[in-house]
This record gives structure tokens, C-alpha cells and sequence, in this order.
């Protein structure tokens, strides 16, 4: 016993095979290749099964994670995909955009001495094992109870409301402003990450369950939320709408041509495949000289876009150091091996233009760490005298986004924060306007997609409390 | 989908008229709100203020000007074939009251955008006065709708072909001169109404433009439709598409406008070698 347990520590974690960096840099396709079955029962092999596994507790959805691992390792791949979707019906997307080091794998004591179990490539494995073999056969729905759920948002915490609610016998709706539903995972997150046939599997999945999907439909212009109470009757309607405002730099210069929110970059590559332009017809400026202003996950998407693109030369510009950049791991790691520069401390102050409006560079200031900040991470204070300039002919600011107002302001009695977020409460995303749920980013602010899962899955819960025994 | 049920030409085939079925669109659209369509699959979101709304018949009517590649394509489409998407009504509607004397200008297909605004600022009791713009005669469009929703019609061509020769500015001086013109409304191409602005604000005469930059979304989200307003950075889509004409920088539009000009024209170019029919 002891033997064993030894050596199951000494077997390293498995590496994912991924495409070489410099091939992968000037395409599309996904960066990493997946596992095969072979390796996802050998990586498989290295959990402990720990009793009180520590794993767990770091999901914010509660997967059983050392159960659906452990089906794995015996090769029973369809009821490890079951055990999944008992808890996350998106394990396929969660399982290569979830920021594994900081939830589930960072908690893992196998980590503790060496690399901890790669739960977040077996998540994928299994989810991606099910789409490429899988019997199809759909979850058991409870009878419809006739009561109508509307859904603003079709991203992660849109989704996980609806499934959540259809198999418990509900009439879902999922309201879309977009021509196509997956919200964020659509327009924001790259094909290279996330391939756009995964995202559309995970909605026809909802809709073979019986979820019904109204695309162009902007809630707060196209219906208000009251009205779909008082005309479409609806007995409750969960607001998932993402924060969706993006924030510029607002310095100087701002408008020039080139300068575009990474929101507009993405949405331009991603939901309209402008990369294909012009074999579609909505194009993305290709910048030869490319600055990304942030170094979060959307920053290293955009870069990463740009890359593909053609650009010549990608530096991230951050203000803060490498340790408090917001990005996954892997995500940084993987925009690094692709030839992608960080400036990092470094801050731009005001942008350059030619005559034709167009964008030719930045001047930026270098920075360093004074005293913690508001967000315990420390301030960057410019240092004096330290100005330079970057010569770029195209910036994508990907510095954060705010809430949106155009469902909140629109929408009669709907309570929010000073940010503009509604105010809902955190443990059943019930808001102060009766009959209304709110949950993921346009409660909380920018997050990630687990996060707004999670918020879904109370919401879902919560909802399917107050039409069975009320308010 | 949303089916068209009625289509003409107008301006010598230049100018295209849609009525499309889009009954939740027409039963909420206001006057000065817009759509975003998108033709098919692999098309383009193009934003185009509404002309007319039937919440009856369940339609809107969009007109437009064929430029490029999208509006080319969207002109091959027929009655009885269909837009894949129609997103709207978006922005916010014309502040429609009683002000007094309201001289509304309209150029090009900014006077399909102007007929129901301007309709509707004459049943709320205005006295409005029209003036139309063309480069001739046979490129003024709605001129009998714009008659019969204004109490005075006054039109400019660029060539003397019909009405006044010269621009719709030199029309507007006249009537400004009389002294008693409470606001004016200046849609149509952005020179247009950077003139228009110019002008009125000499006259000190409160004017609203209605501004078409380029949009992804049209829902505030991408910030693309970034114009200068007062020195200020509004986002067309949500907080427009109407401003304080006297508000806004029209140079730095004109350059924003151009953002993908070599692209259209490269993309619109491959078009028309595949479809000659449509290259004009």
C-alpha cells in the first residue's frame, strides 16, 4: 500500500500536447490538443481520492471532482461525464477556461509536493471524450410544471439557469441582444481557446432539453423587463447580461483611429469572424505594430488575436508587475511562448496620430510599487522624468469593464450599487424588485466564467424555491 | 427572420426602400431610433435609423444609399426573402414638443431618416418648415411625404436642377434670417450637417444632428461608435444617435467614418467582380 502510494506521487502530471508555439501563433485552431484515453486514465491514476478531498471546496459549482475522476481512471467515460454535468453544465468551456492553479489545483495535496492533478484537462477530456462518442442520451426532465422562466444573457450564467431549470420542469426562454446566443463565450473568448463549435454543442444541447433561444432580442429596448411579466407572461426572469460597457483611458488622443476597445477587437474576431475577412464581411484593422493596454485574460486574448493576424510585434503594456497580473497562468505562459513582449510598470499617458486621424504611437510613463491599494495589490506610483514613447499603429484597450446600463436603466424599480452593478444577493441572486434574479458579472463586476455559473446555479435554485412556494 | 413585404427603388436605383416584418421592432420604435441588419451568415451589422413604422401591420421601412459591399447585398434581396437579423429599435427617440417655429434640413437618405421626425414634430403642434437636399433632380427622394408632413417645403439641388441651385444652407439662411426659427434638425452627411451647425450656431439656433458612425453591437458594449461631444466621449449608440449639433466634432467623425475605407472598397471591389450586375 505504501508502495503504491509513493509511487503514484513520483508519476509526473501529464502535459497536454499543444501545436508549437511558432505554428500556432498565425492560426485559429485550438492551442491545446486534448488528451487521449490512454493519457487522461493514466493522469487520472494520480488522484488520491482523498476522503475530505480539498479540491472540491475551491469549485465554485462543488464538483464531485475525485468521483468523476476516479470513472475515468476505471474508463467508464459516459458516467464521468453524468457525475460532471450533476453539477456544471458546461464542463467542456469550464474545463479549458476555468482558472484551475487559483481554484480546484491550487487546493489539490498532490500539488502540495509536486504538480498537482491536472482536473481541469480531465474535466475536458471527459467532456470532449462524450461530444466525440457519446450516446446523446439527454438527462431525465421532470414533468413542465407550466411556469414560464425568461433568461436575459445566453453566457455562462444564463446557460446554467436555463439548464438548471428546464429539467426541473420549467418553460425557459433564453433572451439574447446578439444574432447568436453564448454570450461571452462567443464574442469575447478566441476560437484558439475555445472553439465556437463546442459553445454551439452546449446550446444545442439546452435546446434538445426543450430551452427555447430568441436571438436580437435586447431586453430594454426591444421588451423591458416588466413587460415580459406583464405582456409575455413570465412568472420569473433571471438578468445575466455580462457588465458590458468597456473602459477606456480615457488620456488624450483616445479617438484616433486604431485605438479600439478590446470588446469591439474581439467581438470583431471572434462572433463575427472578421478574421476571415474577406470571406465574411465585417473587417478588423491588422495592426503591423500592435499595443494591448491590461494584462488580464481579455488583454493576452486580444494580443494573442493580433498575433494571428499578422502583427509583426505584440507587447502587453500593464501597469502593475508580473505578479499582479490578473491573466491565468496558462494564458500568460502560452502569449509569452508566442513571441508576445511585456512592458510591464509601465503606464501610457497620451496617444500620437497622423493627419488622417489615424493612430501612430504612445507616450508612456514607467512606474513602481508604492503601498497597497483598495484591492490589497500595490498602487503603481509614475516615476518622474521617466517618459518614453511606443510606436504602434493599432491599441487594444483592454483595461477592465463597467456595468451597462442599458437593461438597468430602462428597467423600474431595479436597485444598484454606486458602480451601476444591481444590487442582488450573493446567496440566491435574488435583486429588490420582485420576481427578478440577477447573477455573474453584472452583479459582481467583471469575473470569470465559473464565477458567473456559480451564480447561476444559486440563482436557479433560488428561483425554483420561490415559484414552488413563493416570494 | 424578417421577411420583406414591400421594395423599391428610388434615385435612379441608387436609393433602396424595405419594408420588413418586424412586429415587436414596429410596436415599440419611436421616431430617430434605429436598427442593426445583418443580411446572412457571414454578413455585416449595419445600423440604419428607421423611416417609417407600422405597429399595425407589424413593419418597419428602412432606405439606404447602396455604398459597398453590404448595402449591395442587401439591395440583391427581393420581396418575400428575408434580413437573417434585425436588432432594434436602438438609441434613444427624437425629443418630440412643442417648440414653435422648427425648420428641419434633410440630405441625401438623412431625409428618410427626417420624414417621421418630422411628421411627428408637426402633429405635436410645430410650425415646421422642410428643406431638402440633392446633388439633382433626379437624386431627391420622399419629396410628397415631406410636403405632406411639413407646413413649408423648400428644396436645393446642387446643380440647379430642381428647386433652388446651391446647398440646403443658403435656403436655411433665408429662413433663419426671418428671426423667429426656435430649433432646427440637420440630418444627412456629416459635411451636410457640420454646415447646418455651423451656420445656426452663428444664428445661436439650438440644432440636433443625428449621427451614423460605425457600430458592432449598437448597445453600448464595443464603444466603436465613439464621438466627441462638447469635448466629452459619448458612444452614438446609447447615448445618441441626436446631439447638440453645435456639440459635436464633426472633423474627427469624418476621419472615424473612414476607419475601414480600403477594406470596404477591397471587399466591395471583390463583390462586384463576382456580381457585375450590381457594380455601379
Amino acid at each position: 500500500m505504501a508502495g503504491q502510494a509513493a509511487k503514484k506521487e513520483k508519476t509526473p502530471r501529464l502535459k497536454m500536447p499543444e501545436q508549437e508555439p511558432h505554428v500556432r501563433a498565425r492560426n485559429f485552431h485550438e492551442v491545446p490538443l486534448g488528451l487521449t484515453a490512454e493519457m487522461a486514465i493514466e493522469e487520472a491514476g494520480r488522484c488520491l481520492q482523498c476522503k475530505k478531498p480539498a479540491c472540491v471546496p475551491g469549485c465554485p459549482v462543488g464538483i464531485d471532482i475525485p468521483g468523476f475522476i476516479n470513472l475515468i481512471r476505471e474508463g467508464e467515460f459516459t458516467q464521468s461525464i453524468r457525475k460532471l454535468w450533476e453539477k456544471n453544465s458546461l464542463p467542456a468551456v469550464c474545463g479549458r477556461v476555468c482558472p484551475q492553479e487559483i481554484q480546484c489545483e491550487g487546493l489539490c495535496i498532490v500539488g502540495k509536493k509536486g504538480e498537482p492533478v491536472a482536473i481541469g484537462n480531465l474535466e475536458r477530456f471527459a467532456a470532449d471524450q462524450e461530444r466525440a462518442h457519446g450516446t446523446g442520451e439527454l438527462p431525465p426532465r421532470a414533468k413542465p410544471n407550466g411556469k414560464k422562466v425568461a433568461v436575459v444573457g445566453s453566457g455562462p450564467s444564463g446557460l446554467t439557469v436555463a439548464g438548471d431549470l428546464i429539467v426541473k420542469g420549467y418553460d425557459v426562454t433564453i433572451l439574447e441582444a446578439f444574432h447568436k446566443p453564448g454570450g461571452v463565450l462567443v464574442y469575447g473568448i478566441p476560437e484558439f481557446r475555445l472553439p465556437k463549435a463546442i459553445v454551439a454543442q452546449e446550446i444545442n444541447f439546452l435546446e434538445r432539453l426543450g430551452v427555447k433561444v430568441e436571438c436580437n432580442a435586447v431586453v430594454g429596448r426591444t421588451v423591458s423587463v416588466d413587460e415580459l411579466f406583464e405582456e409575455e407572461g413570465y412568472d420569473a426572469v433571471y438578468i445575466g447580461v455580462g457588465a458590458g460597457l468597456p473602459r477606456f483611458m480615457n488620456i488624450p488622443g483616445e479617438n484616433l483611429i486604431g485605438i479600439l476597445s478590446a470588446n469591439e477587437y474581439l467581438t470583431r474576431a471572434n462572433l463575427m469572424k472578421a478574421y476571415l475577412f474577406p470571406e465574411v464581411d465585417t473587417p478588423i484593422p491588422i495592426g503591423k505594430n500592435v499595443v494591448v493596454l491590461g494584462a488580464g485574460n481579455v488583454a493576452m486574448d486580444a494580443a494573442r488575436t493580433a498575433m494571428r493576424l499578422g502583427a509583426d510585434k505584440v507587447r502587453i503594456v500593464y501597469r502593475r508587475s508580473r505578479d499582479e497580473m490578473p491573466a491565468r497562468t496558462a494564458e500568460i505562459h502560452h502569449a509569452e511562448e508566442e513571441g508576445i513582449e511585456f512592458f510591464l510598470l509601465t503606464n501610457p499617458t497620451r496617444y500620437f496620430g497622423n493627419e488622417q486621424g489615424r493612430l501612430t504611437g504612445m507616450e508612456c510613463l514607467k512606474m513602481e510599487l508604492g503601498e497597497p491599494d483598495d484591492s490589497g495589490r500595490r498602487r503603481p506610483v509614475p516615476m518622474e522624468g521617466s517618459e518614453f514613447s511606443l510606436d504602434c499603429d493599432l491599441c487594444v484597450v483592454a483595461v477592465g469593464s463597467g456595468a451597462n446600463p442599458l437593461l438597468t436603466q430602462s428597467t423600474k424599480d431595479m436597485q444598484l450599487n454606486k458602480w451601476g452593478y444591481i444590487d442582488a444577493d450573493l446567496e440566491t441572486g435574488k435583486t429588490r424588485k420582485k420576481g427578478v434574479w440577477a447573477g455573474g458579472d453584472i452583479v459582481t463586476g467583471a469575473a470569470t466564467v465559473i464565477l458567473a455559473m456559480g451564480a447561476g446555479r444559486k440563482a436557479a435554485d433560488s428561483i425554483d424555491q420561490y415559484l414552488s412556494w413563493g416570494w | 427572420m424578417f421577411t420583406i413585404v414591400n421594395r423599391e427603388e428610388m434615385a435612379e436605383g441608387t436609393v433602396i426602400l424595405n419594408e420588413i416584418e418586424a412586429p415587436r421592432i414596429a410596436s415599440r420604435a419611436k421616431p430617430g431610433q434605429f436598427v442593426i441588419l445583418k443580411a446572412n451568415e457571414e454578413g455585416e451589422r449595419i445600423p440604419l435609423t428607421m423611416a417609417e413604422t407600422d405597429p399595425q401591420k407589424g413593419t418597419i421601412t428602412i432606405i439606404y444609399m447602396v455604398v459597398g459591399k453590404s448595402t449591395a447585398l442587401f439591395k440583391t434581396l427581393q420581396v418575400g426573402e428575408a434580413y437573417q437579423d434585425v436588432i432594434g429599435p436602438l438609441g434613444k427617440p427624437t425629443t418630440v414638443e412643442k417648440v414653435g417655429n422648427i425648420v428641419c434640413v434633410g440630405g441625401g437618405t438623412g431625409i428618410a431618416v427626417m420624414h417621421p421626425i418630422t411628421r411627428a414634430l408637426k402633429d405635436a403642434g410645430n410650425h415646421v418648415t422642410a428643406i431638402l437636399g440633392a446633388r439633382s433632380k433626379d437624386l431627391l427622394i420622399l419629396e410628397e411625404k415631406m410636403a405632406a408632413a411639413s407646413h413649408e417645403l423648400l428644396i436645393t439641388t446642387d446643380d440647379g436642377s430642381y428647386g433652388r441651385k446651391g446647398f440646403v444652407t443658403d435656403a436655411l439662411k433665408d429662413v433663419l434670417d426671418k428671426g423667429d426659427t426656435q430649433m432646427v434638425v440637420a440630418i444627412g452627411p456629416v459635411p451636410m450637417m457640420k454646415f447646418v451647425s455651423k451656420l445656426t450656431s452663428e444664428y445661436q439656433v439650438k440644432t440636433i444632428v443625428s449621427l451614423n458612425p460605425i457600430m458592432v453591437d449598437g448597445t453600448g458594449m464595443c464603444g466603436g461608435c465613439r464621438v466627441t461631444i462638447g469635448g466629452k466621449t459619448k458612444f452614438a449608440c446609447v447615448d445618441g444617435p441626436e446631439f447638440d449639433g453645435h456639440q459635436v466634432d464633426y472633423d474627427e467623425l469624418m476621419l472615424r467614418i473612414q476607419a475601414y475605407c480600403e477594406d470596404e472598397k477591397r471587399c466591395f471591389e471583390d463583390y462586384c467582380m463576382l456580381k457585375p450586375d450590381y457594380a455601379r
